[in-house]
């Protein structure tokens, strides 16, 4: 449970790292799956030479930006899909990250790790370790929540939101997309590192099927937490990791295998992605309009503009209190359902918290 | 102040698709001019105002702003001399953004965007008396979501967003014509009062012959990707309807669109 909990922590930066793009930059980055493992490698195999352990996971932060970047530049320079243009860096990554590694395996049995000094002083799996990785975790979130808010910031969430517009105010929107991407792994790789040290051993394959447990975090939160601001936002998927791990604890202590809890995050996504078009849950981030979103970028989006007009009619100050809570994106065909929706799953949310 | 010199702009060149957009286009603007554009559907309206902004490279010709070339200029750094506002009430605003950061975004429009604060309260105080103005309420309603506005609403506000940063050139495209014509007027007066109080040079397009009329200084007509009638300042003042209709019979196989006609 306090495992769980330790592992829930520590994964929440990923989930920044995956909220980034996911949500603020509205692109499903595949980088991830390399990303994290880079991380995990260039932190461990650092570590062995000798590295200061801090030192070697701002080196593994480094690399995963380097990462994102690359993403970024097939995407916007070279016009590639994004879904692909993260499959062809996290493909490429394999390579890389057994060459940092020279093995397929790093045991980092005998080394200084970040978290030796919790260790040797038998606080792991204690509230202490526990409380030591909220705070830092809870670092980042306001690092990003700060981050998001200033002009730069503001230019980068409009950019996953209105890129025609952003760009027609002045933004350079391939740098925008490539600094978020660039960021986004920054956390990814670090988070990796982090799991290295933790687990104490980095393997080639630590990384596989990642991008899925950071959309569960995501979308877990935001159905939890909801999104009405980046605050609640990004505490929901910081959070959302948590429940993530602990939702796999419990299958766990059912007596499922290690070996289904891939299965048994792809279906917890596919069931999160689903019970929405079934009416449950209305304000979980519809992954499956994305298509419509995208195509609908340039022209108008005409299904919306009822919805906005009705919204109209609504008093003037009444209009942004209830209606504002769900995490319904703007844009999406699911939008008028989902305001509709607003006050019951409201209501039903507070119980639950 | 904005000179766009014989531009020329073919979609799909060689194909069976080929559509001449604009055919060896040239117009002056000078400081504080108003010149509102009409024609038919497909006449290159859009077109023109979207090789202006950078959206869509020119195939040949020029464009200048105070003196500077820009026709090669990418579209975000062209942003600095130009407010525009789209058909599309959906267009010009982040849905998911607030009143206020919309606004930031629009404060910052050309200028670097470094890490200070998005919504300060200097800015917050300047937004609510440029918010005031619009006389919707909107200044009491800073932190909402501009996704809740209706498209009334976010048409006012985009061209606040245009505006209030005084741009050299103001483009507008047809921004009334997704409006119920309640809605339309509104933002239609408020274009008037925007344009008017800053002297702002602008390029309008419109679909409405009599909206055509009253607003601006000058006024030309498209057909075909070429201007095929332009009144000038003095010219504009005796315009009317009839004479507009008048110099667009003239075109052979010419019809304007139903709704120019019902206006
Ligand atoms: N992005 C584009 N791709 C292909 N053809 C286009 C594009 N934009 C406009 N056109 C064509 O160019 C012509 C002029 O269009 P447009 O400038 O939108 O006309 P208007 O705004 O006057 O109605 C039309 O025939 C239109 O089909
Ligand atoms: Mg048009």
């Amino acid at each position: 449970m306090f495992g769980a909990l330790e592992l829930g922590l520590i994964y929440g930066a990923m989930a920044l790292g995956v909220y980034l793009t996911f949500k603020v930059l509205n692109f499903p980055d595949l980088t991830v799956d390399g990303s994290f493992t880079t991380g995990g490698a260039t932190a461990a195999s650092l570590i062995i030479a000798g590295v200061n352990p801090f030192l070697a996971t701002v080196a593994a932060i480094g690399a995963g930006l380097i990462a994102g970047y690359i993403t970024g530049l097939l995407h916007t320079k070279g016009g590639i899909d994004g879904l692909l243009a993260g499959i062809l860096t996290m493909i490429g990554l394999w390579s890389i990250n057994l060459r940092i590694m020279g093995k397929a395996n790093l045991p980092l049995l005998r080394e200084d790790t970040v978290f030796t000094p919790l260790r040797e002083n038998m606080l792991l799996g204690t509230w202490v370790s526990i409380s030591a990785l909220l705070a830092f975790t809870l670092i980042l979130k306001f690092a990003i929540d700060w981050f998001l808010t200033t002009d730069l910031g503001l230019a980068i969430q409009a950019n996953g939101n209105n890129r025609q517009m952003i760009r027609s105010l002045g933004v350079n929107t391939d740098n925008t997309t490539m600094l978020t991407l660039a960021l986004s792994n920054g956390f990814v790789a670090l988070c990796g590192a982090l799991v290295a040290q933790y687990q104490g051993f980095s393997d080639i394959s630590m990384g596989i099927g990642l991008i899925l447990v950071g959309l569960a975090s995501v979308i877990l939160g935001q159905a939890v937490f909801g999104s009405r601001n980046i605050f609640m936002a990004s505490l929901g998927a910081l959070l959302g990791s948590v429940i993530y791990r602990l939702i796999i604890f419990l299958a766990l202590r059912a007596g499922l295998d290690t070996n289904d809890m891939k299965l048994t995050t792809a279906l917890l996504v596919v069931l999160a992605l689903l019970l929405p078009r079934w009416g449950f849950l209305k304000r979980i981030p519809s992954l499956r309009s994305r298509s419509n979103r995208a195509s609908s970028k340039a022209p108008a989006e005409p299904a919306d503009d009822p919805a906005s007009e009705a919204g109209a009619q609504v008093p003037a100050g009444t209009v942004d209190t209830p209606a504002d809570t769900p995490g319904v994106p703007a844009g999406t065909p699911a939008k008028a359902a989902g305001r509709t929706a607003a006050g019951t799953s409201a209501a039903s949310d507070s119980k639950e918290d | 102040m904005l000179k766009i010199d014989t531009i020329s702009k073919t979609f799909f060149p060689g194909t069976v698709n080929e559509r001449k957009a604009l055919q060896t286009v040239s117009l002056e603007l000078d400081e504080s001019d108003f010149v509102t554009v009409i024609g038919s559907n497909g006449a290159g309206k859009s077109t023109l105002l979207n090789t202006v902004s950078g959206r869509l490279p020119v195939d040949s010709g020029s464009i200048t702003i105070d003196g500077a070339e820009v026709s090669r200029m990418p579209e975000y750094k062209r942003a600095k001399y130009l407010g525009r506002v789209f058909q599309d009430p959906m267009a010009g605003t982040a849905p998911d953004l607030t009143i206020e950061q919309n606004l930031s975004l629009a404060l910052k429009r050309g200028k670097s965007r470094g890490l200070g604060r998005g919504t300060t309260s200097a800015r917050r105080a300047l937004f609510r008396d440029e918010l005031a103005t619009l006389e919707l309420g909107l200044e009491n309603r800073l932190k909402t979501k501009v996704g809740l506005l209706s498209g009334g609403q976010r048409q006012a506000l985009s061209l606040l967003m245009a505006g209030f940063t005084q741009p050299r050139i103001l483009l507008l495209d047809e921004h009334t014509a997704a409006l119920d014509p309640q809605r339309a007027a509104l933002v239609t007066n408020l274009t008037q009062k925007i344009v008017s109080n800053d002297g702002l040079t602008t390029l309008m397009v419109t679909h409405n012959m009599e909206q055509a009329i009253a607003l601006g200084n000058r006024l030309i007509m498209m057909h075909e990707g070429e201007i095929i009638y332009q009144a000038s300042a003095e010219e504009k003042k005796a315009l009317t309807v009839k004479t507009l209709l008048g110099e667009f019979s003239k075109l052979k196989g010419a019809t304007l669109g139903d709704r120019a006609l019902l206006n």
